[in-house]
């Protein structure tokens, strides 16, 4: 019988979870774990500059991998620092788990110093949070704590560890869980046959289908068979911001991203269809507008596999609570045995009209002699990394712009902050995908307002030697607030400059890094080459471009699907 | 529309404060609430009176549902139902006061569980229109004190809320 304290025995856990590198910051209530780490090798531990760094990093390797991330921090100020981190994962349904040093039982309650109510603050942005009460209990909290965290609809679980409870005086047995049992959480496995009957029964009789994919597709790794069913039923898919790359991009049937800066056509297709598939996506407001005025011939069948999603915001005609991967196999073997096919004739008049659709605007900019566009600095790095990269970014003008432009053909690949609109989060994303895909080609698309919110990661790239790629859309304004302000606010542009910006070249060099400017057109694809050639360093690419460029096409505010802005001037 | 859902929750520390915050952090409205231990005492019972369109009460239950700690719920007014406050007044009773309150307790089927030379103290149970009427029936310039217990309630025949 082995006998364990309790900092062993939590990271024995995590060692018998399969975890690799965990992100973190060392302090008070956290000592006792953190001299347990010392003692092995398995868990590597990665020290980042600022908590909220260390949730982005394990968020950003969250996304590339479909596994959960894993955080160790210590109360009071370094558990509230990951807040943010945690809520922007549970926004997008990350699977993490943040593990928080507390102060001792005893004190808990008394004001004492470094203390908070993890559990209470942390309570609104996690899908669950644990307090340990009992050294003993500590393996299978963590075995529960990741059960949570992946199953179903994924999410962030905080787990608070008072100090006491990892006390190299006390040792216990230990026994780490192979299965978990909650009486209270069981999420479905399969989707109502009957429903699901009758959604492909509908597909087959829709005259305008249009499939809505969502991040769920991803987080349910489903692209494979979403792309097998489309391909099949011939229509065309759009997909959510964070359903990017759940379809391949560059393919005909694909119509580019839907919403407030979707394309023109998946908008259309969106607003005119009569039927909408909607695949593990949630009608959020950046995708709905109006939600009174959404699609008003469409009928909606709704794949989620949190039942909360569906019917939330726009009510669906046929809910299909379910994991996105096991439905969609289903739809595929009766579409595959069905005898009715669906109407050709409906769905070349629908094909012959998105491609009107397609051929009015699609996606376009105007191009500069001498600014450059921040959408071919996207277009440029597109070609030049084969369309492979990982490609995270921060929120703002450039995300849109990147997201627009860079045709992301594999899931995984696009991660950015979609629901809760992170700025800082790019950085240490990029880093948590480099670490543990050191093989891949990882960009930061940023700007110059959000790089500044987490910058002092560049001192964790150094010390771990992770050579990212930042590119940042240099503009010298907060881009989209600029722009809002321009269109909503007659050009008072309130707060929205970035004056006394610091030399990113020195700054990034300071860091023991590469720092490379680009102001002149004829210099940006050559440039970019440079930055890309430099496998092991981190390049800090500080790219001067149109400081008015908006983007478009975007969707009129309080108006359907169909309100589009598609440039400064033409309004459709 | 009024509506009573009950709830079985995990009978442990912070699990009544994922409920409660529920609601505030999702903008829906609790007109009462009552918690206690069941029989079981893994389990706690829970319930909450609240105010919704279908499609708020809908994504109360789903998003209860959702919380770990949930085991199970039903929302009673789905269905026929009993449902049941216990009200405590403090009432001035001086004089000819004391024999008419007395009646109106009785006409309520309540009973005075404490009495001092000015002061019955009244127990009544029932609905939550019961209670209202009383409070209106003794008149509220004789009412010193009132404390309600919130609405509890359980389905009415064979069908029941447990595991």
């Amino acid at each position: 019988m082995e006998l364990l304290s309790g900092a062993d025995m939590l990271i024995r856990s995590l060692q018998d979870e399969g975890i690799e590198y965990i992100y973190g910051y060392p302090g008070g209530a956290a000592l006792h774990i953190y001299d347990a780490l010392f003692r092995q090798d398995k868990v590597k531990h990665i020290l980042v500059r600022h908590e909220q760094g260390a949730v982005h990093m394990a968020d950003g390797y969250a996304r590339a991998s479909g596994k959960a991330g894993t955080v160790l921090v210590t109360s009071g100020p370094g558990a509230t620092n990951t807040i943010t981190g945690i809520a922007t994962a549970f926004m997008d349904s990350i699977p993490m788990v943040v593990l928080c040093g507390q102060v001792a039982s005893s004190l808990i309650g008394e004001d004492a110093f470094q203390e908070t109510d993890m559990i209470g603050v942390s309570r609104p942005v996690v899908k669950h949070n644990l307090s340990v009460r009992h050294p003993e209990e500590i393996p299978e909290i963590i075995r529960k704590a990741y059960y949570i965290a992946t199953t179903g609809r994924p999410g962030p679980v905080v787990v608070d560890i008072p100090k006491d409870m990892t006390t190299p005086n006390e040792r216990y047995e230990y026994v780490f869980p192979r299965k978990v049992k909650l009486r209270s959480y069981n999420p479905a496995l399969r989707g109502h046959a009957g429903q699901i009957r009758k959604a492909v029964d509908m597909l087959m009789a829709a005259r305008r289908p249009v499939v809505y994919a969502g991040g769920g597709v991803i987080l349910g790794k489903a692209s494979e068979q979403l792309t097998e069913l489309v391909r099949m039923l011939g229509c065309p898919i759009t997909n959510t911001l964070m359903g990017i790359g759940c379809y391949p991009a560059t393919d005909r049937q694909h119509l580019g991203w839907l919403g407030m800066h979707g394309t023109y056509e998946a908008n259309m297709a969106m607003h005119h269809s009569d039927l909408i598939l909607c695949v593990g996506a949630r009608f959020d407001d950046r995708v709905t507008n109006a939600t009174e005025k959404f699609c008003p011939g469409a009928r909606i069948v709704h794949i989620d596999i949190d039942p909360a999603s569906i019917s939330k915001t726009v009510d669906a005609d046929v809910p299909i609570v379910g994991p996105v991967d096991a439905v969609l196999k289903e739809m595929i073997s009766l579409v595959r045995e069905s005898r009715e096919k669906p109407d050709e004739e409906a769905l070349a008049a629908w094909w012959k009209q998105i491609d009107e659709w397609r051929a009015f605007h699609g996606m376009r900019y105007e191009t500069s002699d001498d600014v450059i566009k921040p959408q071919e600095v996207i277009e440029a790095l597109w070609r030049l990394t084969n369309g492979e990269a990982y490609v995270t970014s921060d929120v703002g003008q450039h995300q849109m712009f990147a997201a627009q432009y860079y045709k992301f053909d594999k899931p995984n690949r696009w991660i950015n902050s979609g629901g809760l609109g992170t700025m800082g989060f790019g950085l240490p994303a990029a880093m948590g995908v480099k670490l543990n895909y050191p093989e891949e080609e990882v960009l930061c698309i940023t700007g110059e307002g959000s790089i500044q919110m987490n910058i002092q990661e560049l001192s964790t790239c150094k010390q771990y030697n992770l050579p990212v790629k930042i590119i940042n859309l240099n503009n010298q304004a907060l881009g989209m607030v600029k722009q809002w302000q321009d269109m909503n606010y007659e050009s008072r542009h309130s707060q929205s400059y970035m004056e006394s910006l610091p030399d990113f070249i020195k700054l990034a060099e300071s860091y023991g890094h590469v720092g490379i400017r680009i102001d002149r057109k004829e210099d940006l694809e050559p440039k970019l080459k440079e930055a890309l050639a430099m496998k092991d360093k981190l390049v800090f690419v500080d790219i001067y471009v149109d400081r008015f460029e908006h983007v478009y096409p975007m969707q009129v505010a309080r108006g359907s699907m169909k309100d589009m802005w598609l440039s400064k001037t033409e309004r459709v | 529309m009024r509506r009573i859902i009950s709830v079985l929750l995990e009978n442990e520390p912070g699990a009544l404060s994922r409920v409660v915050g529920l609601f505030s952090q999702r903008n829906y409205n609790i007109e009462t609430l009552t918690v206690a231990p069941t029989e079981d005492e893994t389990l706690s019972r829970l319930t909450v009176t609240t105010t919704g369109s279908d499609k708020v009460i809908e994504q109360i239950t789903k998003q209860l549902n959702k919380l770990i700690e949930v085991v199970k719920l039903v929302d009673l007014t789905e269905g026929a139902h009993i449902e049941r406050e216990l009200m405590l007044v403090k009432l001035k009773a001086t004089g000819s006061q004391r024999a008419e309150i007395k009646r109106t307790v009785d006409i309520f089927r309540g009973q005075i569980v404490d009495v001092t030379s000015s002061v019955y103290t009244v127990q009544l149970a029932g609905n939550s229109e019961k209670l209202d009427g009383f409070i209106q029936a003794v008149g509220t310039s004789g009412v010193l004190e009132v404390v309600r217990s919130g609405v509890s309630g359980i389905a009415r025949g064979e069908k029941v809320l447990s595991l």
